[in-house]
């Protein structure tokens, strides 16, 4: 099956769900070939604004919009939507608790070339710190889709993080996406790996790993990391006993946080996160997840530790 | 306007002022220099010019207000409430825990409020945000913003100056309080923002000059803002900040400072003589 990037479902999802819905309008800054929000703006271009390389007024505009009435897509690379524009965030979309849907992309390490300053590895951490805010890291491409489908549907701010690298589908044609689910790929009674966005399919590869080994690995995909799903957790942390995540994000504020948070608080078990702790660089993407430690073979090392620690 | 009215408004405008010092003495702390020198703009806009009605503030079709300059909410609020949005005795409770009247404006809270505010610079592109929306439904909604003159040093205000031309938001008019003071002193001393006129005419805005204390002058500026197409208008309102309290006025100390007993006692005492020799004129 053919690769697809996040970003691009993300444009094929606007113009699904957006197009026919008259309150959707959809803005960007300056960066609508790279957003694949330029898909929207071929078919729609009365709900298109471009907002100029003003990211900050991007994010204020959409507030506007959507206290009209809107449903107000902003988009840009996660770097200066989560980034620059935090501070509207949280006070002009979040305080306000409007229905502004930030489509995030580039998204961290894995945008590769462009170096440490547009691998935005600290998105999660700052969205989910706004309370009211739902944060959405979607693995594939379908997933990526009905994320879109489910963000018109909520009522409030939301937070999409998409990839510019193509990825595997790890979902299956018929998945039923449900915000604030998280979904068990495969059974394993010795150990949980907790995954979101791209490193879910490395999830799957490190269980592969991990069985000819003779090591039971769940797999659990996070795909809302705000309100993420406790249920799941908690019996994954009381069923298997030791949990390892894993996210192309720091490890300070992410997933991996998330999910200690609700373990100590439910079912303290041993818990080892994987995700960056420095600026990335440049460099090919597979280059930089083995550089950066965010692979199956770490998964499964990581699990191993996790297992010894019970 | 008839000579009259220009006094029932002026009434009112005095009533908002002492709303505000009551607001921000009972809490001893907020506002009160910025607030004071927009309760006139503030009561020409709810009384006279724009299209609300305090028993319906979510009517989608009424015009837009948004504070950018939302630490000046105690005179927000105590317009609000002479207009009828929520009781004039709620006011001593701005900045209370117990009271929905936050330190900055919350539209999740307060009846009337159109926007959450407070981070300067962020209420201008909001507003523009909602100009916007008026257009995308063929909506015939006005949004009006108020800015301060520091406020202009915020770089995303030029963002929003940039924007409301480049769509041709003709439904929308901001205020900039052009009273010369910030915190820290004059403007032209802290980070100068002028030419003022001069840099909104460059970024494609009809601007206007209006004197900020008279109802009149406001009034034909608010007007030929209207009558302008295809063009924003920004009016530049020279203003006098503590307006109609003695000791404050065109003080930057009273930017942020409470008035203690004996200063409210007098300020409010020479706000009820205004008042009373306005009625005399009815």
């Amino acid at each position: 099956m053919a690769k697809v990037a996040t970003r691009v479902s993300y444009g094929t999802a606007l113009v699904k769900y957006g197009v026919d819905n008259p309150n959707v309008v959809v803005l960007d800054a300056d960066l609508s070939k790279s957003t694949k929000t330029d898909t929207f703006k071929k078919v729609c271009p009365e709900r298109f604004i471009n907002c100029g390389i003003a990211e900050a007024d991007m994010m204020c505009v959409a507030a506007g919009l959507a206290a009209c009435g809107k449903t107000a897509f902003a988009s840009t690379f996660a770097m200066f939507a989560a980034g620059r524009a935090f501070e509207q965030v949280r006070n002009s979309i979040g305080y306000a608790h409007l229905n502004v849907k930030i489509g995030a992309t580039h998204a961290g390490i894995s945008v590769g070339e462009d170096g440490a300053s547009h691998q935005c590895l600290e998105d999660l951490a700052l969205m989910r710190s706004i309370p009211g805010m739902v944060v959405i890291n979607p693995a594939d491409d379908i997933e990526a889709q009905l994320a879109v489908k489910a963000a018109i549907e909520h009522d409030g701010p939301v937070y999409m993080r998409f990839g510019r690298l193509a990825v595997e589908d790890v979902n299956p044609e018929d998945y039923n996406f449900e915000l604030g689910k998280g979904v068990q790929l495969r059974e394993g009674t010795d150990v949980t790996i907790i995954a979101t966005g791209l490193m879910v399919q490395e999830a799957i590869k490190a269980h592969d790993m991990l069985k000819d080994e003779g090591i039971s690995a769940r797999v659990i995909n996070i795909h809302t990391i705000k309100p993420i799903d406790e249920e799941i957790i908690t019996k994954a942390s009381k069923e298997t006993g030791a949990i390892v995540t894993a996210e192309e994000h720091y490890i300070m504020g992410g997933l991996g946080s998330a999910v200690t948070e609700v373990v100590c608080a439910n079912a303290p078990c041993p818990v080892k996160i994987i995700g960056t702790d420095r600026y990335g660089c440049s460099g090919k993407p597979a280059e930089l997840f083995v550089k950066y430690g965010l692979t199956a073979e770490n998964m499964v090392a990581k699990a191993k530790e996790a297992i010894a620690m019970k | 306007m008839d000579e009259k009215r220009v006094v029932e408004l002026s009434i009112i405008a005095n009533k908002v002022r002492k709303n505000a010092l009551t607001a921000v003495h009972s809490a001893q702390s907020g506002h009160p220099g910025g607030s004071l020198s927009i309760a006139d703009l503030l009561t020409l806009l709810y009384f006279e010019v724009m299209k609300n009605d305090p028993k319906n503030p979510k009517d989608p079709d009424r015009d837009r207000f948004v504070l950018s300059k939302g630490h000046t909410a105690p005179a927000l609020y105590g317009t609000l409430a002479e207009r009828g949005y929520f009781p004039v005795e709620d006011i001593p409770g701005f900045r209370h825990i117990d009271s929905y009247l936050q330190g900055h404006p919350d539209m999740t809270k307060v009846p009337g409020v159109d926007m959450s505010t407070g981070s300067l610079g962020q209420g201008v592109c909001v507003a523009g945000g909602m100009a916007l929306a008026a257009k995308l439904d063929n909506k015939d909604y006005r949004v009006y913003s108020v800015l301060g003159d520091g406020e202009l040093e915020e770089g995303q205000v030029w963002e929003a100056a940039m924007f409301a031309p480049h769509y041709k938001l003709d439904n929308f008019t901001i205020f900039i309080d052009n009273n010369g003071l910030q915190i820290d002193g004059k403007i032209t001393d802290v980070m100068n923002p002028t030419p003022i006129d001069k840099k909104f005419e460059a970024f494609g805005w009809n601007v206007i000059i209006a004197n900020a204390h008279d109802f009149n002058e406001l009034l034909d500026a608010i007007n030929a803002a209207t009558a302008c197409k295809d063009k924003p208008t920004a009016i530049i309102m020279k203003s006098v900040k503590g307006k109609n309290v003695s000791f404050m006025e065109n003080q930057a100390a009273w930017h942020g400072t409470a008035p203690n007993d004996e200063q409210y006692a007098q300020a409010i005492a020479e706000l009820d003589a205004k008042i009373a020799e306005l009625e005399a004129k009815l």
